[in-house]
């Protein structure tokens, strides 16, 4: 746990940081209110109403987010044979490539079922 | 192929629809480079629709001129496109030189067309700077502005403005060309020749601009006609019209064997840039002939003495030149009077606008960028 | 020769986690103090630097050569007015520049500095800290960021903000599956996650046969693995979000991206936290293709202590500008790429190259584990390749010269005086609506 320590104390400082920062911002800047200035930034002229909670995303984000999960656990599965590669010798190999494989056809299916389109 | 792509994204599409996104690109946007407005519908990040809202910047040029001598008028006619000021002063010159039946020296003649390219080039330069830099490269406007700098600094020799000129008179020119001048315009030609190598270079050669910019943003023939698109926009769609050559003024018609005539058959922004870059050095070949005409012209007049009072003769005329975004016409009616009964204006950057509403649906609002740049307009020459 | 330079030798996972904590405190405050400082002084020099290749001299006035520019900025930008546009989700709003800056500072704790040096009598390798899965902490850190993105975007209620925070996440993700296959073919090689580890794995190249000849396989992985390094350099380009893949804030079409409505430091804490990321991007590449913090080798070869004591820190500064210079040289020179070539280009190319690429490496490895001579595979790959690049090659030439527009099909002859007046012809063909020219697969059509 030890090697963790070092981590945590950076990851602290710069979240003090980071938060006092956006606090101070708050109080070190001049506060002239004014109508227009609060309003969202739209080119200058009156926003154009905006559905409640920003409306939904199109969907091909998710679609986005959906494949990043899948072949991003297919790359942490890759890691640790990676490491352990010199010492499974031949079978490591054949494993990976038959897993790898099979994720390629994942993949060739998701770019041929236009997945992959972004239009 | 739609079928599948549904699929891709997830069944039952229809009730999943996401509401289209109004978007307003302007009046204040960095790339309207002015205070144009678009009011654009979005699929996702597909444009549906797209409506250009004008008249942000409207001064009632053409009422303006209605209360004006034909010597102020002039002030007013380069405000409206301040890319080509001396392109647009020169069109109400004519018009009222061919109502009065004037006869201009034929020194002014040769110099107001020295002048006519050395504006386009300017013109051409701040573009060939701006596109780039709206499809991101940061660097090219740097490099047109030094070129533009060669050549703003004969201007400003000869007319002491970087802008507006105002150097077209009712009759020739406001001054003598001073002395060595046409020397110095040479040297700023062969250097601005020199560097819109490094422009062309950095961009036209790029990847990244080809990709972004190759058969995005077609115009047709067609559409071009319908609207009434013209300039470099309209060669570049293989519309091979330029009034310089098809109804030559000034001294274009002696030119003709220099005048080269800048086409395009692809109609899409990179045949757009490339006209335009190309028709810099068409420009600056047609300066080069104007120098060397005017050092064997024998010395003589430069203007015609005006009356105190200039009235111009009852009737109507139209007047109109090649300036360099396009087409910029001037329809001159007198009454006899000091002032023009009615001067109306027809710019370029009105016409070619209102075809973005015709070309933009479609598109991603990246291409819409890249398809903004290349349509090479001044927001003042769109609402006068 | 000072203790010191006995002893300093590269660093190992078991040099760590010994640390008293007055010195754990002393890195972690070091390490936070160089990243602040590294954050202003790229500012200043990609101020400079694009400024003298746009032909102009670039901030000078704060300072010698400008250099106090970025902090005077920072300052500024402290006492501007802290805009909270009505209609924002005013927790998250709050939250977001917490979390685009803190994770990316905390992923530069597992970046080797230096081999061991002795610090008031202790002994510590020049790295805050080390994990047998080191690697993985910048790629989870870049992914949290990416929350500071998009929910920036997201509590904005401005549909520039939503579509910049989209796009950004959208961007970063695609790019870190190409990243983390880009490391994999390292991880083969040197057998480990830990970054100390993969440093001292470059430090000597291994010997191997080709044809009965002993040769020694260059030390850095850039050199051997260079698709992998090539594949990183391409993501690392996409994960930092700036030109020529800065689309989130692509400032021609989107404004300002996802942080058009901030200001003042919360702004700021978006802007520290990009140039701490390509700091970061510039330190990982550094540590895992470039030896790290070891002299490069023709310094290695005359002076045999440029390796030991503090000076590694050099080597490992002069790398990370290398990058820094590299991304700012960019910035000049590029145009943007649009969205949906960027997309293409991290999905359907470096994805498909990276797999192959590990694929082909692993086969290669595994083969020399088990005494079979690779020499063969070697050049029929080699072949393989260039016979590739031939294709696309001669492939190029056929579509551009397919692409080559027949110049001869000039426009008609066009009578620009039909009718005989500067109007148009009155037999012309009628207009037939807004809506015909529509680019061939518009929304519409995808949708039907």
């Amino acid at each position: 746990m030890n090697l963790y320590v070092p981590i945590v104390v950076l990851g602290a400082l710069a979240l003090l940081f980071a938060v006092g920062s956006v606090i101070m911002g708050s109080f070190t800047g001049p506060k002239r209110w004014n109508r227009a200035r609060l309003e969202a930034y739209e080119c200058g002229i009156e926003p154009t109403p905006q559905p409640v909670g920003g409306g939904r995303f199109p969907v091909k984000y998710y679609l986005t987010a959906m494949l990043f999960i899948v072949f991003d656990i297919e790359i942490i599965f890759l890691y640790p044979w990676a490491v352990a590669f010199d010492h499974m010798g031949l079978f490591g190999l054949v494993e990976m490539v038959l897993f790898i494989v099979t994720v390629l056809i994942a993949y060739a299916y998701v770019w041929r079922r236009g997945g992959l389109e972004w239009d | 192929m739609s079928t599948e792509r549904i699929v891709g994204v997830g069944a039952g599409t229809k009730d999943l629809a996401t509401e289209d996104m109004t978007l307003n690109i302007g009046p204040q946007h960095p790339s309207t480079h002015g205070v144009l407005r678009l009011r654009i519908t979005l699929d996702g990040e597909r444009i549906t629709a797209a409506e250009p809202i004008i008249g942000y910047m409207h001064r009632g040029a053409e009422k303006l001129f209605e209360v004006r001598d034909y010597r102020q008028i002039i002030v007013l006619a380069n405000r409206h496109d301040w890319l080509s000021a001396f392109a647009s002063e020169l069109g109400v010159v004519l018009a009222v030189e061919r109502m009065l039946g004037m006869e201009v020296p034929v020194r002014a003649v040769w110099a107001r067309t020295l002048l006519a390219e050395l504006n386009r080039v300017l013109n051409h330069l701040m573009f060939l700077g701006s596109y780039p830099l709206e499809v991101g490269a940061i660097t090219p406007i740097f490099y047109s502005f030094r070129e533009r700098e060669q050549v703003q600094r004969v201007m400003e020799e000869i007319s002491g403005g970087r802008l507006h000129y105002m150097f077209n008179r009712v009759g020739g020119l406001k001054e003598e060309l001073p002395a060595g001048w046409l020397g110095r315009v040479t040297d700023a030609v062969a250097a601005v020749r020199h560097g819109v190598g490094d422009i062309d270079r950095l961009i036209r050669g790029n990847e990244i601009f080809r990709a972004r910019t190759r058969g995005v943003g077609v115009l047709t023939r067609e559409q071009i006609e319908q609207y009434g698109v013209s300039g470099p926009i309209a060669r570049a769609s293989g519309v091979d019209f330029d009034l310089r050559r098809d109804e030559p003024y000034l001294a274009y018609g002696e030119l003709q064997d220099v005048l080269r005539v800048v086409t395009r058959t692809e109609g899409d922004c990179l045949a757009r840039f490339e006209c335009l870059l190309d028709q810099v050095h068409a420009s600056l070949d047609l300066a080069d002939a104007c120098v060397a005409r005017l050092k064997e012209l024998p010395p003589g007049p430069i203007n015609v003495r005006l009356p105190k009072v200039l009235k111009v003769p009852e009737g109507h005329t139209y007047a109109w030149t090649e300036n360099p975004l396009g087409i910029n016409g001037y329809y001159l009616v007198s009454h006899g009077e000091k002032t023009p009964w009615r001067l109306k204006l027809r710019s370029a950057s009105f016409n070619n606008i209102q075809v973005l509403r015709e070309m933009l649906p479609g598109h991603l609002v990246a291409d819409m960028i890249a398809i903004l740049g290349s349509m090479f307009f001044v927001v003042g020459d769109i609402d006068k | 020769m000072s203790e010191t330079h006995v002893l300093a030798e590269g660093a190992t996972l078991n040099s760590f986690g010994h640390d008293p904590w007055w010195i754990i405190g002393l890195k972690a405050l070091v390490v936070f103090v160089f990243l602040l400082l590294t954050v202003l002084i790229t500012v200043w020099a990609e101020r400079r630097i694009i400024g003298r290749m746009q032909l102009r001299p670039g901030p000078n006035r704060a300072g010698p050569f400008g250099i106090l520019q970025a902090l005077f900025d920072g300052i500024k930008g402290a006492l501007k007015e802290d805009i909270v546009p009505r209609g924002v989700d005013k927790v998250v709003f709050f939250l977001a520049p917490i979390l685009a800056a803190a994770p990316a500072m905390v992923s530069f704790s597992v970046i080797p500095w230096g081999g061991v040096v002795s610090i008031g009598g202790h002994k510590t390798p020049l790295q805050l800290a080390d994990l047998p899965v080191a690697v993985l902490l910048p790629l989870a850190m870049a992914s949290i960021g990416v929350y500071g993105f998009v929910l920036a975007g997201w509590s904005s209620m401005s549909p520039y903000a939503l579509l910049g925070g989209l796009r950004s996440s959208a961007q970063v993700i695609s790019y870190e599956i190409a990243m983390g296959l880009s490391f994999v073919a390292v991880f083969l090689f040197s057998g480990t996650l830990s970054t100390s580890e993969i440093v001292a794995a470059q430090a000597h190249g291994t010997a191997f046969k080709v044809a009965g000849m002993t040769l020694h396989t260059p030390s850095w992985y850039a050199v051997l693995l260079l698709p992998s390094f090539i594949i990183y350099i391409f993501t690392m380009m996409g994960e930092s979000g700036r030109i020529p893949f800065d689309l989130p804030e692509g400032e021609g079409e989107l404004v300002a991206g996802y942080h058009t409505e901030y200001s003042s430091l919360k702004f700021m804490m978006f802007y520290l936290a990009e140039y701490v990321n390509m700091t970061t991007l510039s330190a990982l590449c550094t540590t895992l293709f470039l030896g790290g913090y070891r002299a490069p080798w023709p310094i290695t070869w005359f002076w045999s202590g440029a390796n030991s004591g503090w000076w590694p820190v050099l080597w490992f500064l002069i790398k990370i500008w290398m990058f820094t210079f590299f991304f700012i040289w960019l910035r000049a020179a590029l145009p943007r790429v649009r969205y949906d070539q960027l997309m293409k280009l991290g999905w359907k190319v470096l994805i498909p190259v990276s797999l192959g690429w590990i694929l082909f490496v692993s086969v290669v490895r595994a083969l020399r584990n088990e005494h079979h001579d690779v020499g063969p595979i070697m050049i029929v790959a080699a072949i393989i390749v260039v016979l590739l690049l031939i294709a696309s090659f001669l492939w190029e030439r056929v579509s551009a010269s397919e692409a080559q527009p027949e110049e001869a099909e000039a426009a008609a002859e066009q009578d620009p005086m039909a009718g005989g007046f500067p109007v148009p012809p009155l037999d012309a063909p009628h207009y037939h609506g807004v809506g015909n020219g529509r680019a061939p697969n518009s929304a519409e059509a995808t949708r039907a």
